[in-house]
């Protein structure tokens, strides 16, 4: 997997799909918290929360695992022109 | 350097310069559109410095080049699911033809496949007629296709228009990467406001200086204003950017600054600007920024001072609530119980433990959807919570300044139905 | 002497992979409830539902290959994809090839998920519903060891497993966080 050094990578949450169902929440709990509903919400407050790379192992367990198919993880890569591929998880 | 003098140039009244919404009529006043070869469209605009008219003021230029794939689609977008604005509507009615020129333009800028206009069903067949009219007389290079929008909020998001044009739902859907590279069934797709194109039709044919002519050097030109509230019904206005909000608000018949209890400025995802402060704003990002707040797609709505700020919000959250798509969890959750948490603090009893839980239900809505519906549900709450702090405090103690203010004595503030037209 | 092996296997193989399918089944439930199970985990739950879900298509492949090669069985290789024509009680063995196919969808569906999108893999996953109920007709139905004590004692379990997850699964609180959230999207 190539992960270039100078952008982050981010954890794409689609809110169509989640359900609240709290699997990432807890591969993730530095990451995300969750909220009074159930919904994951990032603990920086950002849209697409940044993953270190210590936690990029369980970020994508998290991605295979969601019962929703909701996460996917993005760099700025993957968001360039010429890719069109929308949602590509690492 | 274009000559503004050229087919005499419209000076202040642009949009509506022509004499009538007939083909006839445009053709007398503005004369053919000049063919412009692919990148001079681009560094055309750039150097008018027009920024799109539909809320969001992203550099038209910008966003033209930013298609670059091969079997585009261009869209015009002339949805105007938001109650307070008729801009749209008035510029279809009027100048369907420089709409359609300007979408003609950008078609063939970024070499489009398919090229369509979104817009309300009521607009439908005046703009088919239009578009007929035009390839009876051999105007179009690119074939126009008309989808009609339905009348939701939301209806007229990006990704909204997106999903209608391929046949399913106006509603928001997930996107990772933006439209101009993967839009209409992963085709890059370029969707313009239909004012965005008009401007573009006339800059065609005037160039960036007479464009640049008008309005606040940073973000030049005219643009459409909606106008609600006061005396007067709706009007709809055509000003330069950064024209005084005192000015506008004098077009609704409000001269006193006394009679205005608070403007807001960008519609239901705007915020309010307290009636003190109203003097010296302008209608431009920088005569706003100071104020939070910002043009949005010139809606502006006055609150007369016998009207309470908070009840007027909380019929408004009420509102976006049932415009939600309810398709993200956060905002089907959190803005009905927002709207709830308001009602109280507009209309019943007000204590810190309602302020404190009525900022973290909006802390819990903003950025959480696929859409900005509770980014922007999320903005309108915070501003009336700081334009309206004083209110709070009476409400506090069972008081309304409105209903105090209010000609037809104390009592309960007038309520006004939001999203009626 | 092999064949002898090989009947037996065979038959184990088909009844060890029932009790994987119904713990699946069970854990399958537990997932869509969003909530932990006992001392696991949402996201364990999930995974060993998973575990569980390929060790049971494991075991039954075994079971149809051992069941090919047994000579005893006689069963040719369409009998393992089309239901119903085989020679030995064809209704009950045409139930296991059904429950077969069934789970092929399934499990070629989950597996290609992210591919798919969650709309066509839930609607496959459905098929897990139907897929029990069959798998555990042709067992009762073909079963050697049908009338046998201990099998039926099994497949008691089984069915009560099934049954409790149903009910469980209708229940108004089912998923967590029911009570406090609006309803979807209408």
């Amino acid at each position: 997997m190539r992960t270039p050094s100078t952008s982050p990578t981010r954890l794409h949450i689609d809110w169509t799909r989640c359900q609240g169902r709290g699997l990432c929440t807890e591969l993730l709990p530095r990451l995300l918290g969750r909220d009074v509903w159930g919904y994951p919400i990032a603990r920086d407050g950002s849209r697409e929360p940044a993953v270190s790379p210590s936690a990029l192992s369980e970020a994508r367990t998290a991605v295979d695992l969601c019962p929703r198919l909701a996460l996917s993880l993005i760099t700025d890569v993957t968001r360039g022109p010429g890719n069109r591929k929308a949602g590509t998880s690492l | 350097m274009t000559t503004s003098r050229r087919r005499g140039a419209p000076t202040t009244q642009r949009l509506f310069a022509a004499q009538g919404p007939g083909l006839v009529e445009h053709k007398q006043r503005f004369g053919p559109l000049p063919e412009l070869p692919g990148t001079a469209l681009v560094s055309l605009l750039d150097r008018s410095g027009l920024t799109g008219r539909g809320g969001a003021g992203f550099p038209a230029g910008r966003k033209i080049a930013s298609v670059t794939a091969r079997k585009a689609v261009v869209i015009g977008n002339g949805a105007e699911g938001e109650p307070l604005s008729h801009k749209d509507a008035e510029l279809l009615s009027r100048a369907p033809h420089l709409v359609l020129d300007g979408l003609q333009v950008a078609a063939a800028a970024v070499s489009a496949d398919k090229v369509v206009m979104y817009v309300p069903s009521r607009a439908v067949t005046k703009i088919k007629a239009a578009v007929s009219e035009r390839r009876s007389a051999k105007v179009d290079r690119h074939r126009v296709t008309v989808v009609a929008a339905p009348d939701g909020f939301v209806a007229g998001e990006e990704s909204a228009v997106v999903r209608r044009i391929e046949g399913g739902p106006a509603l928001p859907r997930d996107r990772t990467v933006p439209s101009s590279i993967s839009g209409v069934r992963g085709h890059p797709t370029l969707v313009n406001n239909v004012e965005t194109l008009a401007h573009i039709a006339l800059i065609a044919r005037y160039g960036s200086g007479w464009f640049r002519s008008l309005g606040d050097p940073s973000e030049p030109g005219t643009m459409l204003v909606t106008l609600t509230g006061g005396a007067t019904t709706r009007s709809v206005l055509e000003v330069p950017t950064g024209t005084q909000l005192t000015d506008l608000v004098g077009h609704l018949g409000i001269t006193d600054p006394r009679a205005l209890r608070a403007v807001l400025v960008g519609g239901y995802h705007g915020s309010w600007i307290p009636g003190a402060m109203v003097t010296g704003a302008r209608l431009s990002r920088a005569g706003l920024a100071h104020l939070g707040a910002s043009p949005g797609a010139g809606i502006i709505h006055a609150l007369p001072a016998d009207q309470c700020g908070l009840a007027r919000t909380a019929d408004v959250l009420g509102y976006l609530a049932g415009e939600s798509a309810r398709q993200c969890g956060p905002c089907r959750n959190g803005l009905p119980q927002l709207a709830r948490l308001f009602e109280d603090l507009g209309y019943h009893r007000v204590d810190d433990r309602l302020v404190d839980e009525v900022c973290r239900m909006i802390d819990l809505i903003d950025g959480r959807g696929s859409c900005r519906h509770p980014d922007g549900t999320a903005r309108l709450a915070r501003s009336a919570l700081d334009a309206f702090a004083s209110d709070i405090t009476h409400h506090r103690h069972r008081r309304c300044e409105a209903a105090l203010t209010s000609a037809h004595g104390a009592g309960r503030p007038r309520h006004h139905t939001s999203g009626s037209r | 002497m092999i064949d002898q092996a090989l009947w037996a296997l065979g038959r184990g193989t088909g009844i060890t992979a029932l009790a994987f399918m119904t713990a699946a089944l069970f854990l399958g439930i537990a997932t869509r409830s969003g909530r932990p199970l006992l001392m696991l985990p949402r996201f364990a739950v999930a995974d060993v539902h998973r575990f569980a879900s390929l060790a049971g298509t494991l075991l039954v492949v075994l079971h149809i290959v051992l069941l090919f090669l047994d000579p005893y069985a006689q069963l040719r290789l369409v009998d393992f994809i089309v239901p119903f024509l085989g020679t030995y009680r064809p209704l009950w063995l045409g139930l296991g090839t059904l429950a077969f196919d069934l789970l092929a969808v399934v499990i070629v569906t989950s597996l290609l998920r992210h591919r798919l999108g969650v709309r066509a893999f839930r609607a496959a996953h459905w098929a897990t519903y139907c897929l029990w109920p069959v798998a555990m007709a042709h067992a009762l139905g073909n079963g050697t060891d049908a009338g046998r004590a201990w099998f039926l004692l099994f497949a008691g379990c089984c069915a009560v497993t099934v049954c409790g997850a149903l009910v469980w699964r209708l229940h108004a609180n089912y998923t967590e966080y029911a009570g406090t959230r609006t309803s979807g999207r209408p």
